[in-house]
Parts: C-alpha cells; sequence; structure tokens
C-alpha cells in the first residue's frame, strides 16, 4: 500500500514538473500591490482554519 | 486548454465569451460536485474498504492525465469529467465511514464540508470581484505544490504527524492560492474550455475538503 501511495505521488510529481518549469520561467509577474492582494484572502484562509479547529475542539 | 498547457499569448476576451465560460464553469462544477456526493453515499452504503480511496485517486488521477485532455473538447469530455468527479466521491466514502465511527465524527464532517463551502466561496468571490489577474501564482504555487509532494513522499515512509499536518495545512494554503489563481485565469481568458476549468476547480475543493478533515480528525480528538 506504501509502494502504491509513493508510486502516485512520484507520478504527480512527473506530471507537475513540466507545468512548473514553464510557469516559473515564462509565467507572468506580479505588479504593484498583486502579493497584498493574494496573500490577504490566504491569510483569511488561515484565520477561518484556526477558528474551525476551535470548533471542533 | 489546462493550467498545464502554456499560453503565451492570448486575445483579449469578451466579456460574453468570458461569462459563459464562467456560467458553465459553475453550472458544470455544482453538478460534478452534487454527483460526488451521491457516489460517496453508494461508497459508505456498501461499505466499501479503506482501499478503495487509493485505487479511486489512482484511477481518477490517470483519467485525468491521459483521457481529459484528449476529450475535453467535445461531449465525451462531460461523461469523463463525471467518472472521475465519480470516482473521487466514490473513494472518499470508506473515509468518512471511518470518520463517523469517531465520538465527534459527524461534526468533524459537517465543519470539513461546510468550511470547504466557506472558503471556495468566499476565494472565488474575491477573484471574481478584485479585477487582478493571479496569474502571477503560478511559479509559486506549482514550486509549493512540488514541495508539499515530495514532503507528502517522504512522510509515506517517516510517519510523522506533525509532518502530516504541516503537509495537509500547506495544501489547503496551496489549493486556496490555486482558486485564485484558475477563476482569474477563466476571468482573463487563459482558460476557455469550461470542462478543464472545472476539473482544476474540482480538484481544488476536493484536497481542501480531504485535507481539511485530516486537520479538523487530528486536532478535534481529546489528545
Amino acid at each position: 500500500m506504501k509502494i502504491l501511495q509513493a508510486a502516485a505521488l512520484i507520478m504527480m510529481l512527473v506530471v507537475i514538473y513540466p507545468a512548473f518549469k514553464w510557469w516559473t520561467k515564462n509565467g507572468p509577474k506580479a505588479g504593484e500591490g498583486d502579493w497584498q492582494a493574494a496573500m490577504l484572502p490566504l491569510l483569511g484562509v488561515v484565520a477561518f482554519i484556526i477558528l474551525l479547529i476551535m470548533l471542533v475542539r | 486548454m489546462n493550467r498545464f498547457e502554456n499560453v503565451i499569448a492570448r486575445p483579449q476576451p469578451s466579456a460574453v465569451s468570458t461569462n459563459k465560460v464562467l456560467k458553465n464553469t459553475y453550472m458544470l462544477l455544482s453538478a460534478t460536485l452534487g454527483f460526488s456526493a451521491l457516489m460517496a453515499l453508494v461508497s459508505m452504503g456498501l461499505q466499501m474498504p479503506p482501499m478503495t480511496y487509493l485505487i479511486s485517486v489512482i484511477a481518477a488521477m490517470v483519467m485525468g492525465i491521459f483521457v481529459l485532455p484528449k476529450t475535453a473538447n467535445s461531449t465525451k469530455g462531460l461523461g469523463v469529467i463525471f467518472l472521475i468527479t465519480g470516482l473521487l466521491g466514490f473513494g472518499v466514502g470508506p473515509l468518512l465511514s471511518m470518520y463517523l465511527t469517531l465520538p465527534n465524527g459527524p461534526q468533524v464532517i459537517a465543519t470539513a464540508m461546510g468550511g470547504t463551502g466557506v472558503i471556495f466561496l468566499a476565494l472565488s468571490g474575491y477573484a471574481l470581484t478584485a479585477k487582478r489577474d493571479f496569474s502571477f501564482l503560478g511559479g509559486f504555487l506549482f514550486a509549493g505544490l512540488m514541495v508539499v509532494l515530495v514532503a507528502a513522499l517522504a512522510n509515506i515512509f517517516l510517519a510523522l504527524p506533525a509532518l502530516s499536518l504541516a503537509v495537509s495545512a500547506g495544501i489547503i494554503l496551496l489549493m486556496s492560492g490555486f482558486i485564485l489563481f484558475d477563476t482569474s485565469r477563466i476571468v482573463q481568458g487563459g482558460e476557455t474550455n469550461y470542462i478543464m476549468a472545472t476539473y482544476g476547480l474540482y480538484l481544488s475543493i476536493f484536497n481542501i475538503f480531504i485535507n481539511l478533515l485530516s486537520i479538523l480528525g487530528i486536532m478535534g480528538g481529546d489528545e
């Protein structure tokens, strides 16, 4: 079972690697304020998950 | 076209065509999520063994990589995406059955489900209204995904609970980023195939749910 899981993950790595190479080399660069605009909702997700953990404890 | 295919240049999308892709994507996403939930119930009813999850995920992954891109431009693509999402839903059934045996299992499942819904709706709404192109996140997200997959691979053999938690948290954040990324690509015209767009968003939702379930299951215990 562990070997099957490992094989699946390795397959995903092999599939994702070309996309990773392309996007890091050719992907558009962030403009002014773009990173803040992206990080703000992600921080909100973190806070929300902490809230959910407190709800189930 | 999917997030793995490279777009060098694209014409400015018309609002009408973008709205059509968005509408079709969200309609297909709703249908596939509903079908997935139905298949999960079937799987729970049949009391499938835990190994069903791994087999279903691998089968769905193979179909998503090799079959879906070839059929996404025809009506066969609809059948394929329902097959993929049905498989994934069927695989989740044994996981849910396992969580239901825990003392606060139903609460954990309901919280994970509701939490996933809130995260998806909030991020989608934000990406649709922010009027920003989040495609700059592509490199960061794919790099992060590589790191998380390597960590998950290592943890198969190390079996460290803390690393498992970290991987789950990392996946949730990355998938949240992918929701922004994918939604933004639809709005900006980088993704014009609603079947591939649905597949990307579905995977993000699925992975957020599974990993949120894992985190809440671990953190919500008595220990």
